[in-house]
């Protein structure tokens, strides 16, 4: 497998001197082309901040960042991104929101009318396959939070992007839309080649997306492990309850729990409720 | 007993917080709002508590408003004092949109004007009138200038708070498809920002009948501020109601028209 994106060495801290915060130190990590990565763990890990050091929205205090080879520097169209909401347009219509990224002088450039005429033919292909044909005209404010992501991740597909960056996408979406957005995306990386670096809080959305999920630690954000995901290419709603999948979600959940340096003191709820007891008994 | 339960019922769901009106029923308060302090002004001008000349009935105004309409150039009044408002309005958002842009959009010149402005737009504008007529004159550049120093600074940082409230993964989203600085300005942050806009024009021009009317009371021989104000001189308060009632109908229209405005405009707001 080609390595699409390398992360070397990559550190970034927050503010300067002594209150600086190390949202991460020396991480560094190879993601090859067509993977689908998985990003967990504790908040302040600094999952999302590599991923928009990724997308060019931050800029890294140490270490590199290549794509291709290539060092990035800032924002590109080559790496779309998808955000968990208030991404869309609303004053634009679904199908505009979609073709957003044609309005700019960088899709612009150098175009035939052929290739014109091949952009609004993805548009509506893009269109057809979130399902969204029936919404065409819609207004963001009109759709449920589901179909508003899909509309986002078209968005973002459009220019035919080598690697999309999902920033706990489905994160304010229920469960079982969730669950179609899930085979959803897997439809859409194979479809589309895509490299997919997925950022979540939700361990079973890592494992069953990801080929590899990719644990963090906080203080300072840092990669603690990694997991190869031994499931097979095509998933499939059940393997969730399967036992492989379990255990693997399991000590994924163990890890982090390990990681966060958070922990239920169960000696102070015993006490507490201990004591809830005597005063109903006194009364 | 049932249908008085029916009623009952109907009452208390009047009163849900923050819950739902029929359309009639909304008509039917919003009529009875209007309608009663009418009738109070009607009954107390007709029962005789009060001097007529310090408290005139509806007819009386009316009927003033009318000779006023028909002798007095009654509209010539309306023309010139709105001519004034539009043009300080104007000239106030032409400025302040832009700087509040600015403002909103790029973080030095937030630092250098934002402060700036909030010391200023504490300095009482009307405060400003005897500079303003010795600098300006009389004329009607003073008027113009006093109701655009009584909105502009204001209107910058509205503005400039408008520009802020755009969230900021829209303009990331522009950033990550490849748009360029003045990408992002004129086709997120502005399109964005552009109903609250609409809103912040429509607020501030209701400051600026305001500031027309303390601009006319002190420094005018024409307009409905001027004319309340003479009328003052011969005890005419029916003039002085008819003049008070008229600006607020006129400030009526204009924030209907806004609204009106907003709706053609801005559909995605109003579609759900």
């Amino acid at each position: 497998m080609d390595t699409k994106i390398s992360i070397e060495k990559a550190g970034k801290t927050f503010g300067d001197g002594e209150r600086g915060i190390v949202a991460l130190l020396d991480v560094s990590l190879e993601i090859g082309s067509n993977e689908f990565v998985t990003f967990v763990g504790a908040s302040g890990c600094g999952k999302s901040t590599l991923l928009r050091c990724i997308g060019g929205l931050e800029t890294l205090s140490s270490g590199s960042i290549k794509v291709d080879g290539a060092e990035i520097s800032g924002p590109g169209v080559g790496r779309a991104m998808v955000f968990q909401h208030y991404s869309l347009y609303p004053w634009l219509t679904v199908m505009e929101n979609i073709k957003f990224s044609r309005l700019l002088r960088i899709g612009r450039e150098d175009l035939t009318s052929s290739d014109v005429e091949a952009a609004s033919g993805r548009a509506d292909a893009l269109l057809n396959l979130m399902g969204l044909t029936h919404v065409r005209d819609a207004y963001p404010n009109q759709l449920s939070g589901g179909m508003q992501q899909r509309v986002a991740i078209a968005r973002a597909l459009l220019p035919r992007p080598q690697i999309l960056l999902m920033d706990e996408p489905f994160g304010a979406l229920d469960a079982q839309t969730r669950e179609v957005m899930h085979d959803m995306i897997l439809h859409v990386s194979k479809l589309e080649k895509t490299t997919i670096v997925f950022v979540t809080h939700d361990v079973e959305e890592a494992i069953y997306l990801g080929q590899r999920v990719v644990v963090m630690a906080p203080r300072p954000g840092r990669i603690d492990s990694i997991y190869e995901v031994d499931l097979p290419q095509k998933r499939d709603q059940d393997m969730k309850l399967a036992p492989g999948f379990l255990q693997q979600k399991k000590a994924i959940l163990t890890r982090i729990r390990e990681t966060a340096g958070m922990h239920t003191d169960y000696e102070l709820l015993e006490r507490m409720t201990r004591q809830a007891e005597q005063q109903n008994d006194m009364r | 007993m049932s249908s008085r339960h029916k009623i009952s019922a109907g009452w208390s769901s009047l009163w849900v917080i923050r819950g739902h009106l029929s359309h009639r029923t909304y008509l039917l308060f919003a009529l009875t709002g209007m309608l009663l302090p009418l009738a109070a002004w009607w009954g107390l001008s007709v029962s005789g508590w009060m001097d007529k000349v310090f408290m005139p009935g509806p007819l009386e105004v009316l009927s003033r408003a009318y000779t006023w309409f028909k002798e007095d150039d009654l509209m010539q009044d309306i023309w010139i004092s709105t001519y004034r408002v539009i043009a300080g309005f104007s000239l106030s958002a032409v400025l302040a949109i832009p700087i509040g842009l600015m403002i909103g959009t790029y973080r030095p010149v937030q630092a250098m004007l934002e402060p700036l402005t909030d010391f200023i737009r504490y300095m009482p504008a009307v405060a400003f009138i005897p500079l303003v007529m010795l600098w300006v004159g009389i004329d009607e550049s003073s008027k113009i200038a006093i109701i655009f120093i009584g909105t502009f600074f204001q209107m910058i940082l509205m503005v400039a708070e408008d520009v802020r409230r755009v969230p900021i993964t829209q303009i990331e989203a522009a950033q990550t498809m490849g748009a360029n600085r003045g990408e992002i300005v004129s086709l997120v942050i502005v399109q964005s920002a552009k109903p609250a806009l609409l809103d912040t024009l429509r607020v501030t021009m209701g400051w600026a009948w305001t500031y027309l009317v303390v601009a006319e009371l002190v420094a005018a021989n024409s307009g409905l501020g001027y004319s309340i104000l003479r009328a003052q001189r011969f005890m005419q308060t029916d003039k002085i109601f008819a003049g008070i009632i008229l600006i607020g109908l006129i400030g009526l229209a204009i924030d209907q028209f806004f609204r009106w405005l907003h709706r053609k405009n801005f559909p995605w707001l109003y579609k759900k």
